[in-house]
């Protein structure tokens, strides 16, 4: 705005014009309407509901929440029973349901990086099998993916007492992946505080060294002295501790094995379903990411003397990340929202208990409430991350 | 301007002005009528009780139980259009009025015939949920099943009563919930679970598509009382007598020895019970607002229980059912009509 629009704006702001011929007063009064419209509608929707099961004698509200569940959960990172409350059986779905996000979301980044970048590979055949996998994966519905996976792991894996076992301890079988972990000692809480420590100890290590880089010039390998550091310090509190080496080993009881940790068939299924149609398009975005960066980057960085590995970690990674972030995003919110067809193979995901409280209470407004809430939580804890991460990596234009 | 403002407003004052209108219940019979058909609420994959067959018919235990409800009220049991549910759905469905009558196996409970503002009719199938295992498993009993992994269908009592049944018995369980009738089977063939468990009924189909059906059994063990019934809303008491009557009707047509075959014999019959009955003497139609033909046309057109049974779930199907709990009261069963007078 020059300096003379300015003063006739002000000018005609003093004039008391009719605030309806004021645009940014009509915008408020426009917003406010729409708010008051939708407010209304969400109020009458409620209403209307309301009296519907009033008028029917249908049970509302969450009390059901804190009575006995009376049904199993299969598998369970926190302890459950029959005798639990529905309360529980839910968190049971809810952690089951980010377990399966948190791993699916850390492995399809790995492995969508490493096909995406395969993809752009300058070896024919790696590049020829990169997108022959991407153009497989993304264009089968995800649905039967976890079909196919499912039934691989059940048709083609022994009975129980037919495990095979490769290692002493580890057994694989139709009903899972058995493998023996540690018994309960002190050392192993002592290990993750050093853990901990390492890690802490890694970041201000390199913080310094950067800061002593722009300084001086001069580098420091901080990369592996923390990677020294993190392995070194649990090592160590491990070996304070008074080395245990008790493991608790599955082994043959009844129907199924017990003792050890168990990965079953319908979690393995899941990740595996999910990981790979996930990977296939963050492969694409990948390539997207760092086909954006025009080549004259590089032979830049090259012509002023970076190695290689400079080049792409220096130069190309951090510009390529703007491009792919928001729409890896929004792959990330895909795979959680996907982990929902848990319910067809069987994994006791969130919807899956849900549902079964739903069916047993009857109450599945309530029920679908609570499903939709816990994802939208979800998806909006991830999207206000990357949200945060994505104005880190941005652009700074000064 | 003005008119955008005055458009505002009458949308506003239109909104609020709609007050939350509550429809009265009481007139499902007029409504079916003026439609000129009956939405009826089915299965739609469960074999014998409520599926279309490879022609696209529509058949089994509960299908003729609409079809009867048809035929007393329209005289013809074709006057329907199915609608099929799934678990999930089948209860809301009722409510909100997308079927006049639910007939897909669904098991009376109290907390169903009361908090969800639903009303069972008369029981048409006495069913109990059983286990199907593997005979090599060399289990006998169900007592002898602790430890197992159960593969369950969802939306239905049966989790719970597994839950029940293992924990009064102080045995463990590991159950897999899947909600494909499909898939389930698959899992539970390819050993994925040592036990299969559902209503004993529907063990049946299931070890009649077993890969082969002689290296399964079912248990003796029956843990659970599953009245099978139909299902309409709260509030229409005459609609929810139509159905229960359309049921005792075959019920008690049965026991009077009146059969499709015979029925039209049977009107020149002697008896005032089956006069009465088959509405040569009148008077019952009238008291349920149907035709005094409402009974010959359930008999003529859809037939007796015993038939209807023996047709679609009965010995000479793939499901080979013994009436056991179905039979009449006079031969050992709970099917038991009161006079129709």
């Amino acid at each position: 705005m020059s300096e003379g629009q300015t003063a006739l704006a002000e000018r005609v702001e003093s004039q008391s014009i009719p605030f309806w011929h004021d645009p940014s007063k009509r915008a408020i009064v426009y917003q406010a309407v729409a708010l008051g419209v939708v407010l209304t509608l969400g109020y009458y929707l409620f209403a209307v509901t309301q009296a519907n099961l009033q008028r029917q004698h249908i049970a509302t509200g969450f009390s059901f929440i804190g009575r006995e569940a009376g049904f199993e959960i299969g598998e369970s990172m926190i302890s459950f029973s029959a005798t639990n409350t529905y309360a529980r059986a839910l968190l049971v779905g809810i952690l089951n349901t980010l377990e399966v996000a948190v791993i699916g979301i850390i492995l399809t980044i790995i492995l969508g990086t490493i096909v995406g970048v395969a993809r752009l590979s300058s070896n024919w055949l790696l590049s020829r099998l990169a997108a022959g996998y991407i153009e497989v994966l993304q264009n089968i519905p995800v649905l039967l993916q976890l079909f196919f996976w499912y039934s691989v792991f059940h048709d083609s894996l022994p009975l129980p007492r037919q495990s095979m076992n490769p290692l002493a301890g580890v057994f694989l079988n139709n009903r899972g992946f058995y493998f023996p972990i540690p018994v309960p000692h002190p050392a192993y809480a002592r290990m993750g505080i050093a853990l901990v420590i390492a890690c802490v100890a890694s970041y201000f290590l390199s913080r310094w060294s950067r800061m002593r880089q722009e300084k001086t010039g001069q580098t420091f390998p901080a990369w592996s002295a923390s990677a020294g550091m993190v392995i070194a310090l649990p090592l160590i509190a491990w070996a304070v501790s008074g080395v245990p080496t008790a493991l608790d080993s599955p082994h043959l009881m009844g129907f199924n094995f017990e003792g050890g940790m168990l990965v079953t068939p319908e979690f393995a299924a899941l990740l595996l379903g999910l990981v790979l149609y996930t990977s296939a398009f963050v492969a694409e975005v990948v390539r997207a990411g760092i086909q954006a960066i025009s080549h004259g980057q590089t032979e830049a960085a090259m012509s002023v003397g970076l190695k290689p590995g400079h080049v792409l970690t220096l130069i190309i990674l951090p510009q390529a990340l703007r491009v792919i972030i928001p729409p890896l995003t929004s792959q990330m919110l895909n795979l959680t929202k996907n982990s929902s067809l848990a319910v067809a193979i069987g994994y006791p995901d969130l919807v899956s208990v849900a549902n079964t409280t739903i069916n047993q209470t009857g109450q599945a407004i309530e029920g679908v409430a609570i499903i939709m809430v816990v994802y939208l939580f979800f998806s909006l804890v991830t999207s206000a991350f990357m949200n945060w991460y994505n104005k880190r990596k941005a652009l700074v234009e000064r | 301007m003005r008119l955008i403002k005055a458009s505002i407003l009458v949308s506003l004052a239109a909104v609020l002005l709609l007050a939350p209108v509550v429809a009265m219940g009481g007139e499902t019979l007029d409504a079916v009528k003026a439609r000129g058909y009956l939405t009826v609420g089915v299965n739609g994959g469960l074999f014998g009780f409520g599926m279309p067959d490879e022609k696209g018919v529509w058949g089994g235990l509960d299908v003729d139980t609409g079809r009867a409800i048809a035929a007393a009220i329209f005289g013809d049991p074709e006057k329907i259009k199915y609608v099929t549910l799934t678990t999930q759905t089948r209860f809301t469905a009722v409510q909100s009025k997308e079927v006049d009558v639910l007939c897909r196996n669904a098991t009376r409970t109290l907390t169903r015939d009361t908090d969800l503002g639903l009303n069972f009719g008369q029981v048409n199938y006495y069913d109990g949920q059983g286990f199907l295992v593997p005979k090599k498993l060399g289990v006998k009993s169900a007592k002898e099943l602790n430890g197992a992994t159960v593969c369950v269908l969802p939306g239905t009592t049966t989790e719970q009563n597994a839950a029940d049944y293992f924990r009064s018995n102080n045995l463990t369980m590991k159950p897999v919930v899947i909600e494909q009738n499909l898939e389930l089977n698959k899992a539970f063939f390819a050993g994925r679970c040592d036990v299969l468990t559902s209503d004993a009924s529907q063990l049946a189909g299931i070890r009649g598509v077993a890969p082969n059906p002689d290296d399964y059994i079912i248990l003796p063990e029956i843990i659970s009382k599953e009245p099978l019934a139909p299902v309409v809303r709260h509030g229409d008491d005459q609609w929810r007598d139509i159905v229960d009557y359309t049921v005792l009707a075959m019920i008690a047509a049965e026991d009077m020895g009146i059969t499709s075959k015979n029925v039209d014999e049977m009107l020149t019959s002697k008896d005032p019970k089956i006069q009465r009955f088959l509405g040569v003497t009148p008077g019952n139609g009238k008291a349920l607002g149907l035709d005094e033909k409402w009974a010959y046309n359930i008999v003529k057109k859809v037939g007796n229980y015993g038939e209807v049974f023996e047709r679609n779930v009965g010995e000479k199907t793939k499901l080979g059912i013994k009436r056991g709990l179905n039979a009449q009261w006079k031969d050992g069963g709970l099917m038991y009509s009161p006079p129709f007078q």
